[in-house]
């Protein structure tokens, strides 16, 4: 709509703006599950910090489609585009629960894509469309005790036996760990080859020799289970291999474009969420016989979460808006990670700080945003190994 | 090497026989306490059995007749237990609860209150916020009516430590209809009928019982008022720059703790090929909070300086407690960093030290209001 002398002169704060990647199909799928999380899953929230989310979450997103938004129909998905799944990502935030955001971005967006990505029919037709109905679990398996960040450090081996391989090794920070049915194993088949050493299993978690250890406690993300695993002379068939054999670290690297792309999504929701719920609190809480949001310090320090927040907004968006055109923007999702994951810890920070000794309190739920959010700047790569990349892709 | 000024080889030597106590006495069982979200009411009486409740206070009370720097020795070596909420419950107990007992309260006072908190045998808190009135002071509601004999107390107080544990609170109320800064009055609380707690749980200090205290028709008798009727502020001030020492003193401690803790885990974990101490982002960011660590050790020990020595350094004493609170809070994140994925498990200290330092920029007073108290002494 053009504007108006008037509309010039005052401007209208309260007005929504879609953004361009949204169409009205976007916006009225986010009603939806904007409405169902707040219905179905946030009046859990507190309940499942202690116990961990049910299984039951992932046949009741199933049945309503939410577990395949961009998924291929041929499997029982949506056949939507990228942006349905940041839409998923952004209104799942609703749940209160980061851990259970967490635990369905595994399933989604980790897990799944490698199988539909590199998979073979007959491993698509077992795991990921079972899976898009919510009947199977996934996770995904990549760290290790000792190779984190290192990736290229997994000692997990898998050695050919006839027509099986037989797998030693142990993973470590797996979540889904306890309740999957499959895991999507990165392991080493040839020591001596470098990068092209790698490769990825199927491994079906009944399968005998894999162990479910230790549950991980954590400072945040309570209502997700995180496991510690053991892979004691497991033994699968050819068959299981995922894509190609000695392709495995370039088939996870790709896989950790997705994970990364739609973790800054779910920051940017989590911060706003975050920041709306600590606005009110500031026209609400008065001190010195004033609302507190009327401080002017109080109110630039919310100028600037808005600010932040929308930057890493826009990141996202035109990051995404490449990726679903088919680009593989390594240096802008990385560099959109990186900002995304810092500003929701420092938007968390200082909604903490607005609420005072509230903040420090249960009871508010600020301080359990605070503990999710902060295994973003840690998790599917740090902050670290975000500037490593964007450093590196300019020749450095 | 000699000690740091203000600091002379006989506080180092009673912070070596406190660090061994601390170390073998209280550090194993910390992640205990942090589970059970309590520690033990006998840490209060081991701890007077070493004389460690009471190393500022006249030997008269049964203290060991030192001073505000004998004090802050144990304030820094506290932190070595790593348990910001064992530290906390203490500390309320030696540094916020008893001192307004010693310097305002009667002779009688004295020996009912303070003697048996020096042993050990009572436990103290300090009752000052309120639901409504958080850094606000002045907006406490509280209300002590005057009756024959005493005073009967209404209202709730929050997040207060000890707030379960505690025999006596020293407890801020209304005095007066109108209120303000000059209507409030201080009264020594014992628990008892009225008086009820309810424990809150927080993003850390899990080992401190936090609580909600309301007081319902609770009568106090008139030789529990404490300090001057409606001088209740000047005992809160009064107070508030030995808090707020303490608190840059506990900062201090836990920075370098945690700073030993994570240089070691650096040199030890191997990643591309080499220790992360080798990797130049690394090395540089432990140089930076060396450097941050040193800064808040310097800014501290000047403003424990002028305080010990009698003068009121108002001013040193606010900039003390920003600049560490947040710094200190700022070196745990970045400590919690280096240790990826393991700084995010339990298993490891470094995610509690961080949850525990989250509340030095809110508690003794947040950023916010030291800011308040600076640009006031700045004149502006």
């Amino acid at each position: 709509m053009a504007a108006t002398a008037e509309s010039v002169v005052k401007p209208d704060f309260k007005s929504q703006r879609k953004h361009f990647i949204f169409t009205d199909e976007h916006e009225a799928l986010r009603e939806s599950i904007r409405s169902f999380a707040i219905k179905e899953l946030a009046p859990h929230a507190e309940e499942w910090e202690e116990t961990t989310f049910p299984d039951s979450v992932f046949r009741r997103m199933g049945e309503l489609g939410f577990l395949g938004l961009d998924k291929p129909e041929a499997y029982g998905g949506q056949g939507g585009d990228y942006y349905t799944s940041l839409v998923l990502a952004e209104e799942i935030t609703n749940a209160n629960s980061g851990g259970l955001a967490m635990g369905l971005a595994v399933q989604t967006d980790m897990a799944m894509p490698p199988i539909l990505a590199f998979g073979t029919e007959e491993q698509k037709r077992e795991w990921a469309e079972p899976a898009i109905k919510g009947q199977k679990i996934l996770c995904l398996g990549i760290t290790e005790p000792d190779a984190g960040s290192d990736v290229s450090g997994i000692k997990t081996r898998a050695v050919r036996d006839g027509e099986d391989y037989v797998i030693n090794g142990s993973k470590t920070y797996i979540t889904n760990g306890h309740r999957a049915d499959v895991i999507v194993l990165v392991t080493k088949t040839d020591p001596d080859a470098g990068y092209d050493g790698f490769t990825l299993f199927l491994v079906p978690m009944d399968a005998p020799g894999v162990i479910r250890e230790k549950r991980l406690e954590k400072l945040g993300m309570h209502a997700s289970d995180t496991a510690l695993l053991a892979f004691q002379d497991v033994r699968v068939p050819a068959s299981a291999v995922l894509g190609q054999v000695g392709k495995g670290f370039y088939h996870i690297m790709w896989e950790l474009q997705g994970e990364r792309l739609i973790g800054a999504a779910g920051c940017v929701a989590g911060a706003q969420k975050c920041f709306e719920k600590t606005l009110q609190y500031a026209h609400e809480r008065k001190a010195f016989g004033r609302e507190i949001g009327k401080f002017q310090v109080i109110r630039h320090k919310f100028a600037e979460m808005a600010t932040k927040i929308e930057s890493a907004r826009q990141m996202v968006y035109v990051t995404a808006w490449r990726f679903n055109n088919g680009e593989y923007p390594v240096r802008e999702i990385s560099m959109a990670k990186l900002h995304a994951a810092r500003v929701a810890c420092e938007v968390a920070d200082e909604c903490i700080q607005i609420h005072g000794g509230a903040g420090y309190m249960r009871e508010y739920g600020v301080e359990r945003v605070w503990r999710d959010m902060r295994l973003n700047r840690i998790g599917a790569g740090t902050d670290e190994i975000m500037l490593d990349v964007i450093g590196r892709s300019y020749g450095l | 090497m000699e000690p740091a000024p203000p600091f002379t080889d006989e506080h180092e030597e009673l912070r070596r026989s406190a660090r061994g106590f601390i170390e073998r006495e209280l550090t194993p069982h910390a992640q205990r306490w942090e589970d059970e979200r309590w520690f033990p009411d006998e840490l209060f009486t081991r701890l007077a059995a070493q004389g460690l409740l009471g190393l500022k206070y006249p030997q008269e009370y049964g203290g060991q007749g030192g001073d505000y720097l004998h004090e802050a020795v144990l304030c820094e070596e506290m932190a070595r237990i790593g348990s910001g909420g064992t530290a906390a419950g203490l500390g309320a107990h030696i540094n916020i609860a008893t001192p307004p007992i010693w310097k305002f309260g009667t002779e009688e006072q004295k020996q009912r209150y303070l003697v048996p908190a020096i042993r050990g045998e009572r436990i103290g808190a300090l009752g000052i916020t309120e639901p409504g009135a958080g850094s606000d002071v002045a907006a406490i509601a509280t209300r002590a009516e005057r009756v024959d004999g005493g005073w009967v107390l209404r209202g709730e107080k929050t997040y207060i430590t000890n707030g379960v544990r505690a025999h006596f609170i020293v407890t801020a109320a209304r005095t007066t209809p109108e209120g303000g800064h000059s209507g409030i009055s201080f009264f020594i609380v014992d628990r008892g009928e009225g008086v009820s707690s309810a424990k809150l749980e927080k993003l850390g200090w899990h080992a401190s019982d936090t609580a909600t205290i309301a007081l319902q028709d609770v009568f106090v008798a008139e030789e529990n008022l404490l300090g001057e009727l409606n001088g209740g502020f000047k005992l809160i001030m009064a107070n508030f720059q030995w808090e707020r020492l303490a608190m840059a003193l506990g900062a201090v401690g836990a920075m370098q703790l945690a700073w030993e803790r994570t240089a070691e885990f650096a040199r030890q974990r191997q990643t591309f090929g080499r220790p992360l101490s080798g990797h130049q982002v690394i090395r540089h960011r432990l140089a930076d909070l060396a450097t941050s660590l040193y800064t808040c050790r310097c800014v501290t020990y000047d403003a424990l300086r002028r305080f010990a020595a009698g003068e009121d350094p108002l001013k040193e004493v606010t900039m003390a407690k920003l600049l560490t609170q947040r710094a200190c809070f700022e070196l745990m994140d970045a400590c919690l960093q280096i240790h990826g994925g393991a700084g995010y498990m339990r298993e490891y200290w470094i995610e509690r030290a961080a949850r525990d330092a989250r509340l030095g920029p809110i508690g003794g007073g947040s950023d916010e209001i030291m800011r308040e108290i600076l640009g006031r002494t700045l004149a502006l």
